[in-house]
């Protein structure tokens, strides 16, 4: 993975040093609440509910077990033992000390780590595909591009103060896996007619109070221009873009009222003023930076291994979480591992810093040192050998990691909700609690089989509950917590947005109306049919109508 | 004591900043409870009765609001040549009014732009067309709600002076000007990103 050099050091360091500064004048009250709250959030620094709560960059998921070692660190030092792994990939503390916040920045630049830009109205932490670089159905590694780009966004000072925060996600993989719609601007690596690498721009995607999927405004960019044509991008929106509504200030709002078209010619007008600026990519850049993502140092194997063949036939346990946990690799004889966050009836994407701390070891020892987080909320080591599966397996279960849900109704996508942020309308975590409890029995879930199940607590939709295949959505009504339904949500290159399914639930409610929809689902799905294809085939009208059924009849 | 920085250091101001009365329908507008801050990029304000009421001082050096110049240029052209006219924009107004309505607009000793709220990074793009695509190589001024933590993406932006908010400590804030030694990316500053200026092969 990336390693940081004598200028990248220099800027977390100076950072620090300037967040300490911005700290102890508004504690002097040298700044008004109002000014700090810019400093503070470009800091990741929120203030909560009951505490602060500090969002700490992981660059398009990444992490090297020196890293989590420090999170394990941090998170039980300056807080209560635990952290929370976000939709972006980021780790969150929930109860950091305003006055602590200087001193855990300046832990984290120990290690090459910082809090920058993930928060506030800015370009915000570059996501991607949890196994980049990894998945067999990867065209080309987006990641040394991802990081070109988290160091041209880093401190880039026209797009300092933007109308609204903006997301940028890259992929390379023919299944998108880094949801690219649903982001301001989504780029997809591919390779062109003449096979050099080439982007498709997406621009104007988003979830939040008005999802709406981007659109291409750009099939074939070269890589070289990834960033002027960003800024072409980003500049228009910068000028442009409402400033006068919270609300209506994401690029989307912009891009739909102009119309693709206009927008598209306005970006491409003001791109032919920077095309070749500075700021275009040179291949010694490029291949300086490709080097930290080169190969691992793998060994060459047989895609079979008897001991692992063994355990798998004859570990009932063992073989559920490889169904479930075990993902295909590009290199024969390894495999990528999800560790889930998701144990049924705790808050989904939490792991405790003895848990970080085990991951960490494991990595060292089986999956090179590194570690990646999921914006599914998971944390996966990308190359273990086949044969390091088993003891892999009983190491993670003996600190509850190892639970074998991934891709089923527990594997909940879950923001922290009213328990924790103060934007929420409603609680979130408890609602995946009941749902996991609920549905806590794995030959259910199995037979259930694939399906996403996305929780937010407010429409700000950090659970991106509207491309879940069934999603929830926290709302107030005067004063009290009710959920609304949405289904037929899905990411990846087929994305779509749920349809709200009628009223919303009390959350007593929740986990039996989960029941009623499964149970259409199982009465009504043909052959292998996977959820989403149940829905997309019948539509929502038949789970509406059991749902909101009078008496309750079994279907 | 004067707020303004200039060439890095606290000088004296030699300008009259000239403004426009505060128009007379401007009432506090509402979205969803909420009163709006931000005026719209290319939305007007005042009318050309309002803007022709304006008085310019006969003399010395004046900052004039662009709807002000566009006006008056005419007459004003003799002061135009001997240096005494400088324009200044708001956010939301746009460059291209500011270039369309001189033919050199290097003839302007300065050029200012006023943000009524330091949140509003419009600025910071206005900056960067007045000198990459505008070529405008004299005093381009911040002023309005000018703060130190500002003051570096100003800076990387093309502004070379900087008018603080008057309750704050100009000397204080010089020290921000250089937060950061070595920025990454290419801006108006440092045109080179990082990976042009410095050999990190090694």
């Amino acid at each position: 993975m990336y390693k940081y050099d004598a200028i990248d050091q220099k800027i977390v360091n100076q950072r620090v040093a300037q967040y300490r500064d911005q700290t102890r004048r508004y504690l002097a009250g040298e700044l008004s609440d109002d000014e700090f709250r810019p400093l503070r959030l470009q800091n990741g620094l929120y203030i909560q509910r009951h505490a602060p709560m500090l969002r700490i960059a992981i660059p398009y998921g990444m992490l090297s077990s020196k890293q989590l070692r420090k999170l394990a660190e941090i998170s039980k030092r300056f807080d209560k033992g635990y952290g929370h792994f976000s939709t972006r990939q980021n780790l969150q503390l929930n109860w950091p000390k305003l006055e602590d916040t200087p001193d855990i920045l300046s832990e984290l630049a120990t290690v090459e780590m910082h809090a920058i830009q993930t928060s506030g109205n800015c370009i915000r932490n570059i996501t991607t595909d949890q196994f980049a670089g990894v998945a067999p159905d990867e065209i080309i590694d987006p990641r040394a591009i991802a990081e070109i780009i988290r160091q041209w966004s880093t401190f880039h000072p026209e797009f300092a103060l933007l109308p609204r925060k903006f997301k940028i996600a890259v992929s390379g993989t023919i299944n998108d896996r880094a949801i690219v719609q649903a982001h301001d601007i989504g780029l997809e690596f591919y390779k062109d007619n003449s096979n050099k690498t080439a982007i498709r721009v997406w621009v104007g995607g988003g979830l939040g109070r008005t999802p709406i999927l981007g659109t291409v405004i750009r099939e074939h960019l070269e890589w070289q221009n990834v960033l002027t044509y960003c800024e072409a991008i980003i500049r228009v929106y910068n000028l442009h873009g409402r400033r006068d509504n919270a609300y209506k200030a994401r690029i989307k709002i912009l891009v739909k009222a102009l119309g693709i078209e206009e927008f598209r010619s306005q970006v491409e007008s003001e791109w032919q003023h920077i095309k070749d600026s500075p700021n275009t990519i040179s291949e010694s850049e490029l291949l300086r930076v490709s080097k930290y993502f080169d190969e691992m140092p793998y060994e060459n194997l047989q895609d079979s291994c008897e001991a692992f063949e063994n355990s798998f036939n004859n570990n009932p346990a063992f073989s559920a979480w490889v169904k479930r946990c075990v993902h295909p690799h590009k290199k024969s004889g390894y495999r990528a591992v999800t560790l889930s966050l998701k144990p049924h009836g705790k808050a989904p994407g939490d792991a405790t810093s003895e848990q970080m701390s085990v991951v960490a070891d494991l990595s060292d020892k089986y999956s090179f040192g590194e570690i990646r987080v999921s914006h599914e909320q998971n944390l996966i080591l990308a190359d273990v050998k086949l044969s390091d599966l088993f003891p892999l397996w009983e190491q993670a279960r003996a600190v509850g990691l190892a639970t074998p849900n991934i891709g089923l109704l527990t594997d909940i996508i879950c923001c922290p909700g009213g328990d924790f942020c103060s934007l929420a309308n409603a609680k979130s975590i408890p609602i995946a609690e009941a749902i996991q409890i609920q549905f806590d029995n794995l030959d259910y879930l199995y037979d259930i089989g694939d399906i996403e199940l996305n929780i937010s607590g407010c429409m700000n939709a950090c659970g991106h509950h509207h491309v879940g295949h069934i999603g929830i959505l926290g709302v107030d009504k005067d004063g009290s917590e009710w959920y609304q339904v949405t289904i037929g949500g899905k990411q990846g290159n087929d994305a779509s947005i749920g349809t709200v399914i009628g009223p919303s639930f009390s959350a007593e409610e929740m986990p039996g109306v989960v029941s009623r929809i499964i149970d259409v689902y199982i009465k009504e799905r043909e052959q292998d049919e996977l959820f989403i294809e149940t829905v997309r085939r019948i539509g929502i009208a038949p789970f509406k109508n059991h749902v909101y059924a009078k008496e309750t009849t079994n279907v | 004591m004067s707020n303004l920085i200039a060439n890095g250091k606290v000088v004296d101001d030699e300008w009259t900043l000239v403004k426009l009365p505060p128009p007379p329908d401007e009432k506090v507008r509402k979205q969803a409870g909420k009163v709006v801050l931000f005026k719209l990029t290319g939305e007007n304000t005042h009318t050309n009765s309002q803007i022709e009421s304006v008085e310019i001082p006969p003399e010395g050096k004046v900052l004039l609001p662009l709807p002000l110049w566009t006006l008056k240029k005419q007459e004003l052209s003799n002061r135009v040549s001997k240096g005494e006219i400088g324009v200044w924009l708001e956010t939301h107004e746009l460059v291209e009014s500011l270039s369309c309505s001189i033919s050199d607009i290097n003839k302007l000793p300065v050029i200012g732009v006023h943000v009524e709220r330091f949140a509003d990074g419009r600025i910071f793009t206005i900056g960067n067309l007045l000198r990459s695509r505008y070529g405008f190589k004299n005093e381009l001024r911040a002023f309005g709600d000018v703060l130190r933590d500002q003051l570096y993406f100003l800076k990387r932006c093309g502004f070379d002076s900087y008018l603080i908010r008057n309750d704050r400590s100009a000397a204080d804030a010089l020290a921000s000007l250089n937060d950061f030694s070595e920025p990454y990316q290419g801006a108006v500053d440092i045109t080179q990103p990082v990976w042009r200026r410095i050999d990190r092969q090694g």
